[in-house]
């Protein structure tokens, strides 16, 4: 053994060692046990509200009769609406930033302006989106307008998520294919892009998953939150989102609503651990296929 | 021959598609320049409307009094706008939150980088992101439903939402994020010191605390500078726990309003656009936007000097 755990040096080392391995292993588990009890909670708070008619009917006044059938078509939406959108100006963002922009000043200027936009609260966001879609494009309170304050969110995920994907792919793949004469966007198209897309599909997913939950900058941009028909003209209509219902209805006094709120929560849950756990698994067979 | 080629013709054909294709390559670029210019146009898009609304507002109301008055109350006469208050009231939750999320936090990223099994950390570490991937409301309702009537129970005085409640859920919540962003930081510490440590004798305590934390202790104070600028920008979560009364306190259980959630407030209410109440959203955002841009600037500088000091 060492010297220092020897008796007449510090007699307590071991036993001091062993008992911080101790209080990290318990700190850990209690970060564990503190989510299966915030889970479980909010499952049997709202086990009783989940049914069948409670996805399929409209919100309602009492408690008993609500339903989350507008929020939840308003999420889908509002997710597909900010997949179009973010998907393709994030993937290209970061096209550029890795293959074409020279690298210099202005390229690091860039940069870090992408990880403070990552930094910036949505609601600032929502705050923008009010000024910018809402007020100046006068798309009022629809869709289109949240799904573009969304996407604004979103963006630096899908950008720093895809740009860490493309740093990824080996630059011998690059020198290859330019050796063949492949012009840069042949190169990008035809070699990086499929090596890149399990990490990209991922940030993705954690992108649209961030964007499923988010409800501040819809409150912001003054999205209803009491909405009995389903959208149907995503310029025009006005649209609710889950986490803005279940925020209505947490905000009720009535301890009805707030099991009508468990019970969303739970909706919601369910498609984001779906999301994610995609993530987890496209990400988990991407590390094995590059090993 | 048939197997040679004709060498003739193609020439003049093969440099038009030539030509074709590099107008295709330059549109490309084009295309993706635009990408790129979106993200700096947000910036300028976020500045520029905060800037121009405020500007309006600063036109009624001193910069002098909105930076240094200690009443809040826009929206009741008499009008005082002094933003003290939510100033006082979102640190006082970053700073509790941080209070629960940062021992926790760090203790459990020491035990997944430093001791735990390769089994532990699969197991755990997606945990932690689901534990991240939780939205805000539903940490939000957690504060009504569960903390709060648990703060109540312990300290009857409390009022029913308090600083207290929301300190809790957004230390829950900022937790995934001091640990993953310092398991990253103590992974980053060169191996060759745990190994010169435990030459010279030391055992994993005197290593973890002695030689490891040291060496990791900027990269953790960055990761806890950006926890904290998140738990100053959440919204959901503050707004339903922490009440709705700007006030001027330290006590964790008196009713507070964070700059976050006075702006739902007021986007929820019927303030008319236009208006001087509606504008102080846009200072409020302003004042907002520059500290969390304050934070998260200061923690990406001390993490770039981490990574130049171990490359």
């Amino acid at each position: 053994m060492s010297l220092t755990n020897g008796p007449h040096g510090r007699p307590y080392a071991k036993l001091a060692s062993r008992m911080f391995a101790l209080f990290c292993a318990g700190a850990t588990w209690l970060c564990v046990t503190i989510l299966m009890l915030l889970l479980w909670n909010v499952v049997s708070y709202g086990w009783d509200s989940l049914s069948w008619e409670y996805i399929n009917r409209f919100p309602s006044r009492f408690a008993e009769k609500a339903g989350i059938k507008p929020a939840l078509v308003g999420s889908l939406y509002l997710i597909g609406l900010t997949a179009l959108f973010s998907v393709p100006i994030g993937v290209g963002t970061a096209i550029y930033l890795e293959e074409y922009a020279p690298k210099n000043r202005w390229r690091t200027i860039v940069q870090i302006n992408i990880a403070n936009l990552a930094g910036v609260p949505s609601i600032v966001y929502g705050i923008l989106g009010l000024g910018l879609f809402v007020r100046a494009m006068q798309l009022n309170r629809s869709l289109m307008a949240g799904a573009l304050t969304l996407t604004l969110v979103v963006l630096p995920i899908v950008i720093l998520a895809a740009q860490e994907s493309l740093r990824a792919v080996p630059s011998t793949i690059r020198q290859a294919s330019y050796a063949l004469g492949a012009t840069r966007w042949q190169t990008v198209w035809c070699q990086l892009l499929p090596a890149a897309l399990p990490g990209i599909m991922t940030g993705v997913i954690l992108a649209l998953s961030r964007a499923l939950g988010e409800a501040a900058p819809l409150v912001a941009i003054g999205a209803a939150t009491y909405v009995r028909f389903l959208p149907e003209d995503i310029v025009n209509d006005e649209f609710t989102a889950l986490p803005l219902q279940i925020y209505t209805w947490t905000d009720q006094p009535q301890k009805g609503f707030h099991e009508v709120a468990a019970a969303g929560i739970v909706v919601l849950l369910v498609v984001l651990i779906c999301i994610n756990a995609l993530a987890v698994i496209l990400r988990y067979r991407f590390s094995k296929n590059k090993q | 021959m048939s197997l040679v080629a004709p060498a003739r013709e193609p020439f003049a054909a093969k440099s038009s598609v030539f030509d074709l294709r590099w107008i295709f390559e330059f549109a490309i670029h084009g295309v993706l320049f635009v990408c790129t210019a979106i993200s700096v146009i947000t910036t300028v898009g976020i500045v520029v409307v905060l800037l121009f609304e405020s500007l309006q507002f600063f036109r009624e109301v001193s910069v002098w009094e909105f930076l240094t008055g200690t009443r809040w109350s826009p929206l009741l006469k008499p009008q005082h706008f002094g933003v003290l208050p939510l100033f006082c009231g979102t640190f006082l939750v970053a700073g509790g939150s941080a209070l629960i999320a940062v021992p926790l936090g760090l203790a459990t990223a020491i035990y997944l980088s430093e001791y735990a099994s390769p089994l532990v950390r699969e197991v755990v570490k997606p945990m932690l992101e689901v534990l991240a991937g939780i939205p805000s409301v539903v940490y939000g309702y957690l504060a009504v439903v569960f903390v709060s009537p648990l703060i109540r129970d312990t300290i009857p005085s409390a009022d029913l939402f308090n600083a207290a409640n929301a300190c809790v859920v957004v230390g829950i919540m900022i937790l995934p994020m001091v640990v993953s962003l310092s398991e990253d930081v103590l992974q980053s510490v060169p191996n060759s010191l745990r190994e010169g440590a435990y030459a010279l004798g030391a055992n994993k305590l005197d290593v973890t605390l002695g030689v490891i934390l040291p060496a990791a202790m900027s990269g953790i104070m960055a990761a806890c500078l950006l926890a904290i600028a998140r738990a100053v920008g959440e919204t959901m979560a503050v707004t339903l726990a922490a009440g709705a009364t700007p006030n001027m306190t330290l006590n964790p259980f008196e009713g507070i309003q964070t700059m976050t959630a006075y702006i739902v407030q007021v986007s929820q209410g019927d303030t008319p656009a236009g208006t001087l109440e509606y504008r102080t959203i846009f200072a409020v955002g302003l004042a907002l936007f520059v500290s969390t841009l304050v934070l998260n600037v200061f923690a990406r500088w001390i993490l770039l000097r981490v990574e130049e000091k171990y490359e």
